[in-house]
């Protein structure tokens, strides 16, 4: 197997494992996020507004861990540096 | 495949380039500017007043309040700043419903000018509020062993900011792409409109975060505003 079959199969390989992990568990934390925010919004209604927008900037934060790992994966795809490197060879 | 509008390039001569994310940021910026010029050249204060003049109105009204909610307790100072950027920010992202547009926000370098003037704001917020000696405290808070770890979370957030709102825009025109090419007539129109709703929460949170980085260098403690109900939360939770 040539270098540029294995960087291919690598690079995509580990393309949809970044992907399938880093929205598992980016998922799993962002219900539980919702999940406390709506109880807490079911013990206070007055303070929803205050919770909504905390909530918002939780989500983002945990968000943007999987929206790394989206990145990564289409890095890995479309523009893989090391894959750059072996064809200019 | 494109992965961002970067690569349309119309003209380029040396080191210059110039491309759709440059022609399309020009063009949002000119219309919100001429927009708010036209609107504001005749303003009104009895109860009659313009349509576009009310829109504006409840905008800045509504950029205020947020701002005060998060605990910066003079608005006007900021709404320049964070005012911009969302209503730049919304106004490409709600853009994507025009046919052959390209969202600039979907171009990390434009996602990088923007977080980086925020790294750049939140010194001056804070300095400006202050003095030198002031903001340079707010990094050895609460204690001195804190100071790398604050240099860090600074550039670490710059980063996270720049990368959570190309990641997020890019994905959407991407998956309308992919699915463009597997089932061309009606759900790309969905994904479409959640990109909008999408497009709407990142402008907020990009303006959210903005002014909670910069009411942390403002004040000694950073969110009290958004402190108290998670700590409520956390004592209930306990109890029961």
């Amino acid at each position: 197997m040539d270098s540029i079959t294995s960087i291919a199969m690598v690079s995509i390989i580990t393309a949809g494992l970044t992907t399938g992990i880093g929205c598992m568990l980016p998922a799993l934390s962002e219900g539980k996020a919702a999940a406390t925010a709506l109880s807490s919004i079911a013990q206070q209604p007055d303070a929803a507004p205050i919770i909504t927008r905390t909530l918002y900037v939780s989500l983002a934060m945990i968000e943007s861990t999987a929206i790394y790992c989206f990145v990564v994966s289409m890095i890995l795809i479309f523009a893989n540096p090391f894959w750059n490197h072996v064809i200019a060879k | 495949m494109k992965l961002s509008p970067d690569q349309t390039i119309f003209w380029q001569h040396g080191f210059v380039t110039i491309n759709l994310t440059i022609v399309t940021t020009w063009a949002i910026m000119l219309i919100l500017v001429m927009g708010s010029i036209l609107v504001t050249r005749k303003l009104k204060t009895g109860i009659k007043i313009s349509w576009w003049q009310s829109i504006l109105e409840m905008l800045v009204t509504t950029m205020s309040n947020e701002i005060k909610g998060i605990g910066l307790d003079q608005p006007k100072q900021y709404i320049g700043f964070i005012g911009t950027l969302f209503l730049f920010i919304a106004v490409s992202n709600i853009a994507i419903m025009l046919p052959f547009y390209e969202p600039p926000t979907g171009s990390l370098s434009t996602t990088a000018a923007l977080a980086i003037s925020v790294f750049f704001a939140v010194p001056f917020f804070g300095i400006s509020k202050s003095g030198i000696g002031g903001y340079l405290k707010t990094y050895i808070q609460p204690t001195v062993v804190m100071l790398p770890f604050n240099i860090i979370s600074e550039l670490s957030r710059t980063l996270a900011l720049a990368v959570r709102l190309f990641g997020n825009i890019m994905s959407g025109g991407m998956i309308v792409a992919i699915l463009l090419s597997i089932s061309p007539f009606i759900f790309p129109v969905v994904m479409k409109v959640l990109g909008l709703l999408t497009g709407m929460v990142q402008a907020y949170i990009f303006g959210i975060l903005a002014t909670v980085y910069i009411a942390a260098a403002v004040h000694k403690t950073p969110e009290p505003a958004a402190a108290n109900p998670t700590s409520n939360k956390l004592k209930s939770d306990n109890n029961g």
